[in-house]
């Protein structure tokens, strides 16, 4: 029995979520918050939303996905085209190669490699926007915005797992 | 029917990994394409951001407004329990300011007597568009923000963005209807000041941090903290006596200047056309500068 047009609609949009909510993760953390000195140390909530669907559904937010993410985000941020895009994708890269070892480990163990991931992460477009410019860029914020990103992972986390049971088949 | 397929499947399998280790290679080599091109050829990429800027302003223009309405509340509750100190703080500042009114009035009629007497040329009126601002963007690698107005209500690249409180930044790039702005604290702004106590030239360039630097000095130069820094208007990018921060602090790794607008309390700035053309120039005559 072949499934009905609402059916499959159905499906396909609920296998876009994981793009879609990355997207809207993009767009809203561009939202001028109005909290003093909140803005240059503002966690990086898409490269949560890379690491945590590149673990558990790879398929639904293909490499290329993670592109188009990482070049809205240089766009709207105002970073350098491709800085962001590269990162992204490198991250993306990391954790497929090791998802094996991520397989059924606890939250805990899920967390600590977002740790190293994304210090990876804030070390490489540290130095790619160095380079970029032709300066050292003050390394503080960088420190304090990778921190702020470690932080806000578990609440992020827990809204994407619930969203997965609720919505996603799993792969 | 799944018999036969088998053998295909055998062999499409590795050829789809290959294809997909292709892909991403390929996409680390645009990403970094895109860097280079963004190097190279500074309008293109620029033109890249304004266009996806301004297909998403709409989106971010009603984002904002719920989260300013919030900011609005929380600041009012918090005033009320400061109302009393505040009204006392504004009465001594009526006082002084009346004080102040009248040595203004007194040089304003006498810089009027003095203008006629050297029939001074004075610079052209400025006009003003106000935006709201719609995107605080960056985080620890770009100072800029977004605004709602774009070129469709007058703003042109190269002009100065400004508040009550004194210099926000510059239009770095400028949509239909939005219009993103280069702040002071920006790694790539720099303005030509004046120490205004001593008019000593400088320039005030940006490291990514909140506090602003001095360089270019002449030698010799004498700043200590407390001095206001104002642009200076050289180089036809800002009118001259903008106020922009007060130096901080001064020591032998550099001298810090404290900028007078709180990045997080803009709301609505004032885009100001001064009518000056600005060193934003297009370098070649053919290529406007301050199209969208």
């Amino acid at each position: 029995m072949k499934p009905s047009l609402w059916h499959r609609l159905d499906g396909l949009a609920r296998r876009l979520t994981p793009f879609a909510l990355t997207l809207v993760l993009v767009v809203v953390s561009v939202v001028p918050l109005h909290i003093p000195g909140f803005a240059r140390v503002a966690p990086l909530l898409p490269l949560i939303a890379v690491y945590h669907w590149a673990i558990y559904r790879p398929r639904l937010l293909p490499a290329f996905a993670v592109f188009v993410i990482g070049v809205l985000q240089d766009t709207l941020t105002g970073t350098p085209i491709g800085v962001n895009a590269l990162v992204f994708i490198g991250v993306y890269g990391v954790v497929l190669s090791q998802r094996r070892f991520f397989a059924g480990k606890s939250f805990a163990v899920v967390w600590l490699g977002f740790a190293v991931v994304a210090a990876g992460a804030a070390l490489s477009s540290w130095i790619l926007v160095s380079v970029y410019n032709l300066t050292l860029v003050a390394p503080r914020a960088v420190l304090f915005q990778y921190l702020m990103t470690l932080g806000v992972f578990p609440l992020l986390a827990w809204v994407f797992l619930r969203w997965q049971r609720a919505f996603l088949e799993s792969e | 029917m799944k018999g036969p397929l088998r053998p295909v499947h055998r062999i499409a399998v590795p050829i789809k990994g290959l294809i997909q280790r292709f892909a991403y290679v390929g996409l680390v080599a645009a990403a970094f394409g895109l860097m280079l091109l963004g190097k190279a050829d500074v309008p293109l990429a620029e033109r890249i951001r304004t266009q996806v800027t301004d297909a998403l302003a709409p989106i971010l223009d009603v984002l904002s407004r719920p989260v300013a309405t919030v900011s609005d509340v929380v600041d009012q509750v918090r005033e009320l329990a400061s109302l009393h100190e505040e009204n006392a703080g504004l009465r001594e500042d009526k006082v002084r300011l009346l004080q102040w009114q009248t040595v203004a009035r007194r040089l304003e009629a006498e810089n009027k007597a003095l203008r006629a007497l050297l029939n001074f040329v004075p610079g052209p009126e400025a006009s003003y568009v106000t935006a709201r601002v719609i995107g605080d963007t960056g985080g620890a690698f770009a100072h800029t923000l977004l605004l709602n107005a774009g070129f469709r209500a007058g703003v042109r690249k190269g002009q100065a963005v400004v508040t009550g409180d004194g210099l926000v930044g510059r239009v770095a790039g400028v949509g239909n209807r939005s219009t993103r702005v280069i702040l002071i604290t920006d790694l790539n702004s720099h303005i030509p000041v004046l120490v205004e106590r001593t008019r000593t030239r400088a320039i005030l360039a940006g490291d990514n941090s909140e506090v602003l630097r001095l360089i270019r000095l002449p030698p010799g130069a004498e700043v200590s903290p407390g001095d206001r820094v104002v642009t200076s208007g050289h180089g036809d990018a800002f009118p001259p006596g903008l106020p922009v921060g007060v130096v901080a602090s001064v020591s032998d790794a550099g001298i810090g200047v404290q900028p007078f607008v709180e990045r997080s309390r803009l709301e609505y700035v004032r885009v100001v056309d001064f009518g000056l053309r600005g060193i934003l120039q297009p370098l070649f005559p053919g290529i406007p500068a301050d199209g969208p």
